[in-house]
Protein backbone atom coordinates (compact mmCIF):
# COMPACT_ATOMS: atom_id res chain seq x y z
CA UNK A 1 0.00 0.00 0.00
CA UNK A 2 2.88 2.32 0.83
CA UNK A 3 4.38 1.78 -2.58
CA UNK A 4 1.08 2.54 -4.26
CA UNK A 5 0.56 5.82 -2.43
CA UNK A 6 4.17 6.65 -3.08
CA UNK A 7 3.70 6.01 -6.78
CA UNK A 8 0.52 8.03 -6.99
CA UNK A 9 1.82 11.07 -5.14
CA UNK A 10 5.53 11.44 -5.71
CA UNK A 11 5.87 9.77 -9.05
CA UNK A 12 2.49 10.78 -10.38
CA UNK A 13 3.84 11.71 -13.79
CA UNK A 14 5.99 8.61 -14.18
CA UNK A 15 3.12 6.35 -13.14
CA UNK A 16 0.85 7.82 -15.78
CA UNK A 17 3.56 7.35 -18.41
CA UNK A 18 4.06 3.73 -17.47
CA UNK A 19 0.34 2.99 -17.39
CA UNK A 20 -0.37 4.63 -20.74
CA UNK A 21 2.52 2.94 -22.55
CA UNK A 22 1.77 -0.42 -20.94
CA UNK A 23 -1.81 -0.15 -22.20
CA UNK A 24 -0.49 0.74 -25.64
CA UNK A 25 1.82 -2.29 -25.67
CA UNK A 26 -1.01 -4.49 -24.46
CA UNK A 27 -3.40 -3.41 -27.19
CA UNK A 28 -0.70 -3.52 -29.89
CA UNK A 29 0.14 -7.09 -28.90
CA UNK A 30 -3.52 -8.12 -29.00
CA UNK A 31 -4.26 -6.58 -32.38
CA UNK A 32 -0.93 -7.69 -33.84
CA UNK A 33 -1.83 -11.27 -32.98
CA UNK A 34 -4.69 -11.29 -35.47
CA UNK A 35 -2.65 -9.52 -38.14
CA UNK A 36 0.10 -12.12 -37.86
CA UNK A 37 -2.38 -15.00 -37.84
CA UNK A 38 -4.03 -13.62 -40.99
CA UNK A 39 -0.56 -13.28 -42.59
CA UNK A 40 -1.19 -9.59 -43.10
CA UNK A 41 1.48 -8.23 -40.81
CA UNK A 42 2.98 -5.96 -43.44
CA UNK A 43 -0.28 -4.11 -44.13
CA UNK A 44 0.54 -2.29 -40.91
CA UNK A 45 3.62 -0.97 -42.70
CA UNK A 46 1.54 0.81 -45.34
CA UNK A 47 -1.10 1.98 -42.86
CA UNK A 48 1.49 3.40 -40.49
CA UNK A 49 3.19 5.43 -43.17
CA UNK A 50 -0.21 6.64 -44.38
CA UNK A 51 -0.76 8.47 -41.08
CA UNK A 52 1.87 11.08 -41.93
CA UNK A 53 -0.19 13.26 -44.31
CA UNK A 54 -2.95 13.19 -41.68
CA UNK A 55 -0.59 14.71 -39.14
CA UNK A 56 0.28 17.49 -41.56
CA UNK A 57 -3.40 18.15 -42.35
CA UNK A 58 -4.29 18.02 -38.65
CA UNK A 59 -1.58 20.55 -37.84
CA UNK A 60 -2.77 22.97 -40.51
CA UNK A 61 -6.41 22.51 -39.46
CA UNK A 62 -5.81 23.09 -35.78
CA UNK A 63 -3.65 26.09 -36.64
CA UNK A 64 -6.56 27.52 -38.65
CA UNK A 65 -8.96 26.84 -35.78
CA UNK A 66 -6.54 28.46 -33.33
CA UNK A 67 -6.14 25.38 -31.18
CA UNK A 68 -3.06 24.90 -29.04
CA UNK A 69 -0.52 26.38 -31.51
CA UNK A 70 -1.37 23.73 -34.06
CA UNK A 71 -0.63 20.74 -31.90
CA UNK A 72 -4.09 19.82 -30.71
CA UNK A 73 -3.54 16.11 -30.23
CA UNK A 74 -7.14 14.82 -30.69
CA UNK A 75 -7.42 16.54 -34.07
CA UNK A 76 -3.98 15.33 -35.16
CA UNK A 77 -4.95 11.76 -34.24
CA UNK A 78 -8.32 12.03 -35.97
CA UNK A 79 -6.82 13.27 -39.24
CA UNK A 80 -4.04 10.69 -39.17
CA UNK A 81 -6.65 7.96 -38.60
CA UNK A 82 -8.57 9.23 -41.64
CA UNK A 83 -5.57 9.10 -44.00
CA UNK A 84 -4.52 5.75 -42.51
CA UNK A 85 -7.97 4.38 -43.38
CA UNK A 86 -7.62 5.74 -46.90
CA UNK A 87 -4.22 4.05 -47.19
CA UNK A 88 -5.54 0.68 -46.02
CA UNK A 89 -8.47 0.89 -48.43
CA UNK A 90 -6.15 1.75 -51.33
CA UNK A 91 -4.01 -1.32 -50.61
CA UNK A 92 -7.14 -3.50 -50.62
CA UNK A 93 -8.44 -1.88 -53.80
CA UNK A 94 -5.20 -2.29 -55.73
CA UNK A 95 -4.80 -5.89 -54.57
CA UNK A 96 -8.35 -6.87 -55.51
CA UNK A 97 -8.76 -4.96 -58.76
CA UNK A 98 -5.44 -4.90 -60.58
CA UNK A 99 -2.81 -7.37 -61.67
CA UNK A 100 -0.37 -5.98 -59.09
CA UNK A 101 0.54 -8.19 -56.14
CA UNK A 102 -0.26 -7.27 -52.50
CA UNK A 103 3.34 -6.42 -51.67
CA UNK A 104 3.58 -4.02 -54.63
CA UNK A 105 0.33 -2.42 -53.45
CA UNK A 106 1.74 -2.05 -49.93
CA UNK A 107 5.04 -0.55 -51.04
CA UNK A 108 3.53 1.88 -53.54
CA UNK A 109 0.73 3.10 -51.25
CA UNK A 110 3.27 3.54 -48.48
CA UNK A 111 5.68 5.62 -50.53
CA UNK A 112 2.90 7.74 -52.04
CA UNK A 113 1.30 8.64 -48.70
CA UNK A 114 4.62 9.10 -46.98
CA UNK A 115 5.82 11.38 -49.78
CA UNK A 116 2.63 13.41 -49.44
CA UNK A 117 3.17 13.64 -45.68
CA UNK A 118 6.76 14.79 -46.05
CA UNK A 119 5.69 17.39 -48.60
CA UNK A 120 3.07 18.76 -46.19
CA UNK A 121 5.58 18.81 -43.32
CA UNK A 122 8.13 20.64 -45.45
CA UNK A 123 5.46 23.21 -46.36
CA UNK A 124 4.57 23.53 -42.68
CA UNK A 125 8.21 24.22 -41.86
CA UNK A 126 7.86 27.31 -44.04
CA UNK A 127 4.71 28.59 -42.33
CA UNK A 128 5.57 31.38 -40.00
CA UNK A 129 3.21 30.44 -37.18
CA UNK A 130 2.43 27.76 -34.69
CA UNK A 131 4.74 25.60 -32.68
CA UNK A 132 5.92 22.86 -34.99
CA UNK A 133 8.84 21.79 -32.82
CA UNK A 134 7.13 18.60 -31.71
CA UNK A 135 5.92 17.37 -35.09
CA UNK A 136 9.06 15.38 -35.75
CA UNK A 137 8.52 13.40 -32.57
CA UNK A 138 5.88 11.51 -34.55
CA UNK A 139 8.64 9.92 -36.56
CA UNK A 140 10.70 8.60 -33.68
CA UNK A 141 8.40 8.94 -30.70
CA UNK A 142 8.98 10.79 -27.48
CA UNK A 143 7.32 10.06 -24.18
CA UNK A 144 8.83 12.92 -22.23
CA UNK A 145 7.12 15.52 -24.39
CA UNK A 146 3.65 14.22 -23.55
CA UNK A 147 1.45 16.08 -21.10
CA UNK A 148 -0.85 14.37 -18.64
CA UNK A 149 -4.05 15.00 -20.58
CA UNK A 150 -2.44 13.56 -23.74
CA UNK A 151 -1.36 10.48 -21.87
CA UNK A 152 -4.84 9.98 -20.48
CA UNK A 153 -6.26 10.21 -24.00
CA UNK A 154 -3.77 7.64 -25.27
CA UNK A 155 -4.50 5.35 -22.31
CA UNK A 156 -8.25 5.65 -22.85
CA UNK A 157 -8.01 4.75 -26.55
CA UNK A 158 -5.86 1.74 -25.73
CA UNK A 159 -8.40 0.65 -23.14
CA UNK A 160 -11.17 0.84 -25.75
CA UNK A 161 -9.08 -1.32 -28.10
CA UNK A 162 -8.54 -3.96 -25.42
CA UNK A 163 -12.27 -4.07 -24.59
CA UNK A 164 -13.26 -4.34 -28.27
CA UNK A 165 -10.84 -7.22 -28.83
CA UNK A 166 -12.09 -9.13 -25.79
CA UNK A 167 -15.74 -8.62 -26.76
CA UNK A 168 -15.18 -9.76 -30.36
CA UNK A 169 -12.54 -12.37 -29.71
CA UNK A 170 -14.47 -15.31 -31.15
CA UNK A 171 -15.31 -13.54 -34.41
CA UNK A 172 -11.76 -12.31 -34.90
CA UNK A 173 -10.40 -15.78 -34.33
CA UNK A 174 -12.78 -17.31 -36.85
CA UNK A 175 -11.74 -14.69 -39.39
CA UNK A 176 -8.09 -15.71 -38.98
CA UNK A 177 -8.48 -19.44 -39.19
CA UNK A 178 -11.33 -20.36 -41.43
CA UNK A 179 -13.00 -17.67 -43.45
CA UNK A 180 -15.33 -20.06 -45.29
CA UNK A 181 -16.49 -21.80 -42.15
CA UNK A 182 -17.01 -18.40 -40.56
CA UNK A 183 -19.27 -17.26 -43.37
CA UNK A 184 -21.20 -20.54 -43.15
CA UNK A 185 -21.77 -19.82 -39.47
CA UNK A 186 -23.28 -16.50 -40.47
CA UNK A 187 -20.41 -14.33 -39.35
CA UNK A 188 -20.38 -10.96 -41.05
CA UNK A 189 -16.94 -11.25 -42.62
CA UNK A 190 -16.87 -7.71 -43.98
CA UNK A 191 -17.86 -6.22 -40.63
CA UNK A 192 -15.25 -8.22 -38.76
CA UNK A 193 -12.57 -7.31 -41.28
CA UNK A 194 -13.48 -3.66 -40.85
CA UNK A 195 -13.35 -4.04 -37.08
CA UNK A 196 -9.80 -5.42 -37.31
CA UNK A 197 -8.83 -2.55 -39.59
CA UNK A 198 -10.31 -0.04 -37.15
CA UNK A 199 -8.48 -1.64 -34.22
CA UNK A 200 -5.19 -1.53 -36.12
CA UNK A 201 -5.66 2.14 -36.99
CA UNK A 202 -6.52 3.00 -33.37
CA UNK A 203 -3.36 1.29 -32.11
CA UNK A 204 -1.17 2.89 -34.77
CA UNK A 205 -2.47 6.40 -34.20
CA UNK A 206 -2.11 6.23 -30.44
CA UNK A 207 1.31 4.65 -30.76
CA UNK A 208 2.66 7.27 -33.16
CA UNK A 209 3.31 9.89 -30.52
CA UNK A 210 4.79 7.46 -28.01
CA UNK A 211 7.03 5.11 -29.94
CA UNK A 212 7.09 6.71 -33.38
CA UNK A 213 6.14 5.76 -36.88
CA UNK A 214 8.45 2.85 -37.69
CA UNK A 215 8.47 1.48 -34.17
CA UNK A 216 4.72 0.99 -33.93
CA UNK A 217 4.98 -1.58 -36.75
CA UNK A 218 7.44 -3.48 -34.58
CA UNK A 219 5.11 -3.30 -31.60
CA UNK A 220 2.31 -4.84 -33.66
CA UNK A 221 4.43 -7.65 -35.10
CA UNK A 222 7.18 -8.64 -32.64
CA UNK A 223 5.13 -9.45 -29.48
CA UNK A 224 2.69 -11.46 -31.60
CA UNK A 225 5.37 -13.64 -33.21
CA UNK A 226 7.08 -14.01 -29.83
CA UNK A 227 3.84 -15.38 -28.42
CA UNK A 228 3.49 -17.65 -31.46
CA UNK A 229 6.78 -19.32 -30.48
CA UNK A 230 5.33 -20.40 -27.14
CA UNK A 231 1.91 -21.69 -28.00
CA UNK A 232 -0.46 -23.01 -30.64
CA UNK A 233 -3.68 -21.95 -28.99
CA UNK A 234 -5.04 -18.62 -30.08
CA UNK A 235 -6.38 -17.39 -26.74
CA UNK A 236 -3.09 -18.14 -24.99
CA UNK A 237 -1.23 -16.54 -27.88
CA UNK A 238 -3.33 -13.38 -27.56
CA UNK A 239 -2.80 -13.18 -23.83
CA UNK A 240 0.94 -13.78 -24.17
CA UNK A 241 1.26 -11.23 -26.98
CA UNK A 242 -0.51 -8.62 -24.86
CA UNK A 243 1.81 -9.49 -21.97
CA UNK A 244 4.98 -9.26 -24.08
CA UNK A 245 3.79 -5.98 -25.59
CA UNK A 246 3.12 -4.42 -22.20
CA UNK A 247 6.42 -5.68 -20.74
CA UNK A 248 8.37 -4.33 -23.73
CA UNK A 249 6.81 -0.89 -23.33
CA UNK A 250 7.38 -0.73 -19.58
CA UNK A 251 10.92 -2.04 -19.89
CA UNK A 252 11.77 0.21 -22.80
CA UNK A 253 10.38 3.35 -21.19
CA UNK A 254 12.14 2.52 -17.94
CA UNK A 255 15.54 1.91 -19.53
CA UNK A 256 15.34 4.89 -21.84
CA UNK A 257 14.26 7.42 -19.23
CA UNK A 258 15.62 6.21 -15.93
CA UNK A 259 18.89 4.55 -16.78
CA UNK A 260 20.17 6.31 -19.87
CA UNK A 261 18.93 9.07 -22.05
CA UNK A 262 18.00 6.92 -25.03
CA UNK A 263 15.31 7.43 -27.69
CA UNK A 264 12.18 5.81 -26.25
CA UNK A 265 10.77 4.17 -29.35
CA UNK A 266 13.99 2.44 -30.33
CA UNK A 267 14.55 1.16 -26.81
CA UNK A 268 11.06 -0.31 -26.66
CA UNK A 269 11.52 -2.06 -30.01
CA UNK A 270 14.92 -3.46 -29.08
CA UNK A 271 13.51 -4.68 -25.76
CA UNK A 272 10.71 -6.48 -27.60
CA UNK A 273 13.20 -7.88 -30.11
CA UNK A 274 15.43 -9.27 -27.38
CA UNK A 275 12.40 -10.97 -25.79
CA UNK A 276 11.74 -12.54 -29.18
CA UNK A 277 15.35 -13.64 -29.65
CA UNK A 278 15.45 -15.23 -26.20
CA UNK A 279 12.18 -17.06 -26.90
CA UNK A 280 13.53 -18.30 -30.23
CA UNK A 281 16.75 -19.57 -28.63
CA UNK A 282 14.78 -21.34 -25.89
CA UNK A 283 12.60 -22.92 -28.54
CA UNK A 284 15.60 -24.12 -30.54
CA UNK A 285 17.27 -25.55 -27.42
CA UNK A 286 14.12 -27.33 -26.29
CA UNK A 287 13.78 -28.61 -29.83
CA UNK A 288 10.03 -28.94 -29.54
CA UNK A 289 7.77 -28.39 -32.44
CA UNK A 290 5.14 -26.24 -30.86
CA UNK B 1 20.18 32.82 -62.46
CA UNK B 2 21.95 30.60 -64.98
CA UNK B 3 24.98 30.33 -62.70
CA UNK B 4 22.77 29.19 -59.87
CA UNK B 5 21.16 26.64 -62.16
CA UNK B 6 24.50 25.12 -63.11
CA UNK B 7 25.82 25.02 -59.57
CA UNK B 8 22.77 23.76 -57.69
CA UNK B 9 20.00 22.49 -59.96
CA UNK B 10 22.12 20.85 -62.66
CA UNK B 11 23.97 18.40 -60.36
CA UNK B 12 20.73 17.68 -58.48
CA UNK B 13 18.99 16.86 -61.77
CA UNK B 14 21.82 14.50 -62.76
CA UNK B 15 21.64 12.81 -59.37
CA UNK B 16 17.88 12.24 -59.46
CA UNK B 17 18.01 11.01 -63.05
CA UNK B 18 20.77 8.50 -62.30
CA UNK B 19 19.05 7.39 -59.09
CA UNK B 20 15.68 6.98 -60.78
CA UNK B 21 17.18 4.93 -63.65
CA UNK B 22 18.92 2.60 -61.22
CA UNK B 23 15.90 2.18 -58.96
CA UNK B 24 13.45 1.53 -61.79
CA UNK B 25 15.65 -1.06 -63.51
CA UNK B 26 16.12 -3.10 -60.34
CA UNK B 27 12.62 -2.37 -59.07
CA UNK B 28 11.09 -4.14 -62.07
CA UNK B 29 12.52 -7.43 -60.80
CA UNK B 30 11.06 -6.86 -57.35
CA UNK B 31 7.62 -6.07 -58.75
CA UNK B 32 7.68 -9.04 -61.15
CA UNK B 33 8.78 -11.52 -58.49
CA UNK B 34 6.29 -10.11 -55.96
CA UNK B 35 8.99 -9.05 -53.53
CA UNK B 36 8.35 -5.32 -53.44
CA UNK B 37 8.43 -5.19 -49.66
CA UNK B 38 12.10 -6.17 -49.72
CA UNK B 39 13.17 -2.69 -50.77
CA UNK B 40 11.31 -1.26 -47.78
CA UNK B 41 13.03 -3.76 -45.51
CA UNK B 42 16.50 -3.20 -46.99
CA UNK B 43 16.28 0.56 -47.01
CA UNK B 44 15.50 0.52 -43.28
CA UNK B 45 17.89 -2.29 -42.32
CA UNK B 46 20.97 -0.61 -43.77
CA UNK B 47 20.78 2.22 -41.23
CA UNK B 48 22.93 0.60 -38.49
CA UNK B 49 25.52 -0.38 -41.11
CA UNK B 50 25.67 3.19 -42.40
CA UNK B 51 26.12 4.54 -38.89
CA UNK B 52 28.84 2.01 -38.04
CA UNK B 53 30.56 2.81 -41.35
CA UNK B 54 30.53 6.50 -40.52
CA UNK B 55 31.80 5.83 -37.00
CA UNK B 56 34.66 3.63 -38.21
CA UNK B 57 35.82 5.90 -41.00
CA UNK B 58 35.33 9.11 -39.05
CA UNK B 59 33.68 10.76 -42.02
CA UNK B 60 31.07 10.03 -44.64
CA UNK B 61 33.48 7.92 -46.68
CA UNK B 62 31.46 6.13 -49.30
CA UNK B 63 33.43 2.88 -49.25
CA UNK B 64 33.07 2.38 -45.49
CA UNK B 65 29.41 3.31 -45.63
CA UNK B 66 28.76 0.91 -48.52
CA UNK B 67 30.58 -1.91 -46.76
CA UNK B 68 28.65 -1.29 -43.56
CA UNK B 69 25.32 -1.11 -45.34
CA UNK B 70 25.99 -4.26 -47.32
CA UNK B 71 26.91 -6.11 -44.14
CA UNK B 72 23.74 -5.09 -42.36
CA UNK B 73 21.58 -5.88 -45.39
CA UNK B 74 23.05 -9.39 -45.51
CA UNK B 75 22.60 -9.79 -41.74
CA UNK B 76 18.95 -8.76 -42.18
CA UNK B 77 18.42 -11.32 -44.94
CA UNK B 78 20.01 -14.05 -42.83
CA UNK B 79 17.88 -13.12 -39.82
CA UNK B 80 14.70 -13.25 -41.89
CA UNK B 81 15.71 -16.65 -43.20
CA UNK B 82 16.60 -17.90 -39.70
CA UNK B 83 13.27 -16.75 -38.26
CA UNK B 84 11.35 -18.43 -41.06
CA UNK B 85 13.35 -21.62 -40.75
CA UNK B 86 13.63 -22.07 -36.97
CA UNK B 87 10.68 -20.07 -35.74
CA UNK B 88 8.24 -21.20 -38.46
CA UNK B 89 7.25 -17.57 -38.83
CA UNK B 90 5.56 -16.36 -41.98
CA UNK B 91 7.78 -14.30 -44.30
CA UNK B 92 5.94 -11.00 -43.98
CA UNK B 93 6.02 -11.03 -40.20
CA UNK B 94 9.68 -12.05 -40.17
CA UNK B 95 10.58 -9.19 -42.52
CA UNK B 96 8.57 -6.74 -40.41
CA UNK B 97 10.25 -7.83 -37.19
CA UNK B 98 13.78 -7.72 -38.60
CA UNK B 99 13.68 -4.40 -40.40
CA UNK B 100 12.02 -2.50 -37.57
CA UNK B 101 14.46 -3.89 -35.01
CA UNK B 102 17.46 -3.05 -37.18
CA UNK B 103 16.12 0.42 -37.85
CA UNK B 104 15.58 0.91 -34.11
CA UNK B 105 19.17 -0.18 -33.49
CA UNK B 106 20.38 2.28 -36.14
CA UNK B 107 18.42 5.13 -34.57
CA UNK B 108 19.82 4.24 -31.17
CA UNK B 109 23.39 4.32 -32.51
CA UNK B 110 22.68 7.53 -34.38
CA UNK B 111 21.26 9.38 -31.40
CA UNK B 112 23.86 8.22 -28.90
CA UNK B 113 27.06 8.05 -30.92
CA UNK B 114 27.18 10.06 -34.06
CA UNK B 115 25.07 13.06 -33.31
CA UNK B 116 27.70 14.67 -31.17
CA UNK B 117 30.71 14.31 -33.42
CA UNK B 118 29.68 13.99 -37.03
CA UNK B 119 26.86 15.62 -38.85
CA UNK B 120 24.52 12.79 -39.76
CA UNK B 121 21.06 13.14 -38.36
CA UNK B 122 18.02 10.96 -38.75
CA UNK B 123 16.18 13.50 -40.84
CA UNK B 124 19.04 13.60 -43.30
CA UNK B 125 18.73 9.85 -43.80
CA UNK B 126 14.94 9.89 -44.03
CA UNK B 127 14.40 12.89 -46.26
CA UNK B 128 17.69 13.08 -48.09
CA UNK B 129 19.57 16.25 -48.74
CA UNK B 130 19.21 16.81 -52.45
CA UNK B 131 19.11 20.55 -51.86
CA UNK B 132 22.51 20.51 -50.22
CA UNK B 133 24.50 19.13 -53.14
CA UNK B 134 26.32 21.55 -55.34
CA UNK B 135 28.87 21.44 -58.12
CA UNK B 136 31.18 24.40 -57.82
CA UNK B 137 32.13 24.34 -61.50
CA UNK B 138 30.25 21.92 -63.78
CA UNK B 139 32.94 22.20 -66.45
CA UNK B 140 35.55 20.78 -64.11
CA UNK B 141 35.60 17.05 -63.41
CA UNK B 142 37.51 17.33 -60.15
CA UNK B 143 34.78 19.26 -58.40
CA UNK B 144 32.07 16.77 -59.36
CA UNK B 145 29.96 15.76 -56.34
CA UNK B 146 30.83 12.26 -55.08
CA UNK B 147 27.17 11.18 -55.27
CA UNK B 148 27.22 11.53 -59.05
CA UNK B 149 30.37 9.42 -59.32
CA UNK B 150 28.94 6.73 -57.03
CA UNK B 151 25.63 6.56 -58.87
CA UNK B 152 27.31 6.51 -62.30
CA UNK B 153 29.53 3.59 -61.31
CA UNK B 154 26.52 1.72 -59.90
CA UNK B 155 24.53 2.38 -63.06
CA UNK B 156 27.31 1.00 -65.27
CA UNK B 157 27.60 -2.14 -63.11
CA UNK B 158 23.82 -2.66 -63.15
CA UNK B 159 23.47 -2.22 -66.90
CA UNK B 160 26.38 -4.59 -67.63
CA UNK B 161 24.82 -7.14 -65.27
CA UNK B 162 21.40 -6.81 -66.90
CA UNK B 163 22.73 -7.12 -70.46
CA UNK B 164 25.09 -9.98 -69.66
CA UNK B 165 22.48 -12.10 -67.90
CA UNK B 166 19.31 -10.88 -69.61
CA UNK B 167 18.11 -14.32 -70.72
CA UNK B 168 18.81 -15.95 -67.37
CA UNK B 169 17.21 -13.10 -65.47
CA UNK B 170 14.09 -13.23 -67.61
CA UNK B 171 13.72 -16.95 -67.08
CA UNK B 172 14.38 -16.93 -63.32
CA UNK B 173 11.98 -14.02 -62.91
CA UNK B 174 9.03 -15.26 -64.92
CA UNK B 175 9.35 -19.00 -64.39
CA UNK B 176 11.61 -19.90 -61.48
CA UNK B 177 10.48 -23.55 -61.38
CA UNK B 178 11.28 -24.13 -65.05
CA UNK B 179 14.60 -22.31 -64.59
CA UNK B 180 15.43 -24.67 -61.73
CA UNK B 181 14.63 -27.70 -63.86
CA UNK B 182 16.90 -26.36 -66.59
CA UNK B 183 19.68 -26.21 -64.01
CA UNK B 184 19.94 -22.48 -63.42
CA UNK B 185 21.07 -21.47 -59.96
CA UNK B 186 18.12 -19.22 -59.14
CA UNK B 187 19.40 -18.35 -55.68
CA UNK B 188 22.60 -16.91 -57.15
CA UNK B 189 20.62 -14.43 -59.22
CA UNK B 190 18.49 -13.68 -56.20
CA UNK B 191 21.59 -12.99 -54.10
CA UNK B 192 23.21 -10.82 -56.80
CA UNK B 193 20.00 -8.84 -57.11
CA UNK B 194 19.87 -8.39 -53.33
CA UNK B 195 23.46 -7.13 -53.20
CA UNK B 196 22.85 -4.72 -56.08
CA UNK B 197 19.68 -3.43 -54.41
CA UNK B 198 21.47 -2.86 -51.12
CA UNK B 199 24.29 -0.97 -52.85
CA UNK B 200 21.87 1.14 -54.89
CA UNK B 201 19.72 1.87 -51.86
CA UNK B 202 22.77 3.22 -50.03
CA UNK B 203 24.10 5.05 -53.07
CA UNK B 204 20.78 6.84 -53.45
CA UNK B 205 20.33 7.32 -49.72
CA UNK B 206 22.79 10.10 -49.22
CA UNK B 207 21.43 12.01 -52.14
CA UNK B 208 17.72 11.38 -51.95
CA UNK B 209 16.67 9.81 -48.65
CA UNK B 210 15.03 6.49 -47.96
CA UNK B 211 11.46 7.35 -48.92
CA UNK B 212 12.32 8.41 -52.45
CA UNK B 213 14.30 5.20 -52.92
CA UNK B 214 11.22 3.14 -52.10
CA UNK B 215 8.96 5.22 -54.33
CA UNK B 216 11.34 5.05 -57.29
CA UNK B 217 11.92 1.33 -56.88
CA UNK B 218 8.26 0.39 -56.85
CA UNK B 219 5.98 3.00 -58.45
CA UNK B 220 7.50 3.29 -61.96
CA UNK B 221 7.99 -0.47 -62.16
CA UNK B 222 4.42 -1.09 -61.04
CA UNK B 223 3.12 1.47 -63.54
CA UNK B 224 5.06 -0.28 -66.32
CA UNK B 225 3.67 -3.60 -65.11
CA UNK B 226 0.16 -2.25 -65.66
CA UNK B 227 1.03 -1.21 -69.20
CA UNK B 228 3.05 -4.01 -70.76
CA UNK B 229 3.84 -7.71 -70.68
CA UNK B 230 7.31 -8.24 -72.13
CA UNK B 231 10.45 -8.07 -70.04
CA UNK B 232 12.33 -5.70 -72.31
CA UNK B 233 9.45 -3.24 -72.57
CA UNK B 234 8.90 -3.50 -68.81
CA UNK B 235 12.49 -2.44 -68.15
CA UNK B 236 12.58 0.36 -70.72
CA UNK B 237 9.17 1.75 -69.83
CA UNK B 238 9.81 1.77 -66.08
CA UNK B 239 13.14 3.54 -66.65
CA UNK B 240 11.46 6.13 -68.85
CA UNK B 241 8.66 6.76 -66.36
CA UNK B 242 11.13 7.03 -63.50
CA UNK B 243 13.36 9.57 -65.23
CA UNK B 244 10.37 11.67 -66.32
CA UNK B 245 9.02 11.66 -62.75
CA UNK B 246 12.41 12.54 -61.30
CA UNK B 247 13.12 15.43 -63.64
CA UNK B 248 9.54 16.70 -63.61
CA UNK B 249 9.21 16.39 -59.85
CA UNK B 250 12.49 18.12 -59.18
CA UNK B 251 11.76 21.02 -61.52
CA UNK B 252 8.29 21.41 -60.02
CA UNK B 253 9.60 21.51 -56.47
CA UNK B 254 12.29 24.02 -57.42
CA UNK B 255 10.26 26.32 -59.64
CA UNK B 256 6.59 26.03 -58.80
CA UNK B 257 6.61 27.77 -55.39
CA UNK B 258 8.46 30.73 -56.89
CA UNK B 259 6.10 30.97 -59.88
CA UNK B 260 3.13 30.84 -57.53
CA UNK B 261 4.64 33.65 -55.53
CA UNK B 262 5.47 31.79 -52.33
CA UNK B 263 8.81 32.34 -50.75
CA UNK B 264 9.43 28.80 -49.63
CA UNK B 265 11.38 25.66 -50.40
CA UNK B 266 9.64 22.31 -50.52
CA UNK B 267 11.31 18.95 -50.12
CA UNK B 268 12.03 17.81 -53.69
CA UNK B 269 12.40 14.12 -52.79
CA UNK B 270 8.79 14.03 -51.60
CA UNK B 271 7.52 15.78 -54.74
CA UNK B 272 9.31 13.21 -56.92
CA UNK B 273 7.80 10.40 -54.82
CA UNK B 274 4.36 11.97 -55.33
CA UNK B 275 4.89 12.26 -59.09
CA UNK B 276 5.79 8.59 -59.39
CA UNK B 277 2.74 7.70 -57.30
CA UNK B 278 0.52 9.77 -59.57
CA UNK B 279 1.98 7.98 -62.62
CA UNK B 280 1.04 4.66 -61.03
CA UNK B 281 -2.50 5.85 -60.27
CA UNK B 282 -2.86 7.08 -63.87
CA UNK B 283 -1.71 3.75 -65.28
CA UNK B 284 -3.94 1.77 -62.91
CA UNK B 285 -6.95 3.77 -64.09
CA UNK B 286 -6.13 4.29 -67.74
CA UNK B 287 -4.05 1.36 -68.90
CA UNK B 288 -5.55 0.30 -72.26
CA UNK B 289 -5.25 -3.41 -71.52
CA UNK B 290 -5.34 -3.91 -67.74
CA UNK B 291 -6.70 -0.60 -66.47
CA UNK B 292 -9.87 -0.14 -64.46
CA UNK B 293 -11.55 1.77 -67.24
CA UNK B 294 -10.69 -0.93 -69.77
CA UNK B 295 -12.44 -3.63 -67.74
Amino acid sequence: MDILTNLLTEHYNATIVFMATALLGLSAGLVGCFLVLRKQALISDAVTHATLPGIGIGFILSLQLGLNDGKFLPLLLLCSAATAYLGARSVQYITNNTRLSPDTAIASVMSFFYGLGLLLLSIIQNIDAGNKAGLNSFLLGQVSGLRIDNLILLGAVSLIVVCLVILNFKNLRLLCFDKNYASLLGLKIKATENLLLLLMILVICTGLKTVGLIMIIALLIIPAITARLWTDRSEIMAALAAFFGAISCIGGVYISSALYDLPTGSTIVLFAFSLFTVSLIIRIIRGTNV
Amino acid sequence: MSDQFFIIDFPALIIVSLASLLCALLGSFLVLTKQAVIIDAISHSVLPGIVVGVLLSGSFSILYVMAGALTSALIAVMLVYAFQHWGKIEQGAAIGAVFTAMFAFGVLLLETQVGSRIHLDTQHVLYGALELTYWANPFEWSSMPTQIKTLAVLLIITIIYLIAFFKELRLTTFDPTYAKILGYKTYLFQLALLILIALVAVGCFEATGSILVIALFICPAAAARMLCDRMISQLLLSALIAVLCAVGGYLCSALLPIWLGFDMTVNSASVIALFSGICLIASIIGSPKYGILAK
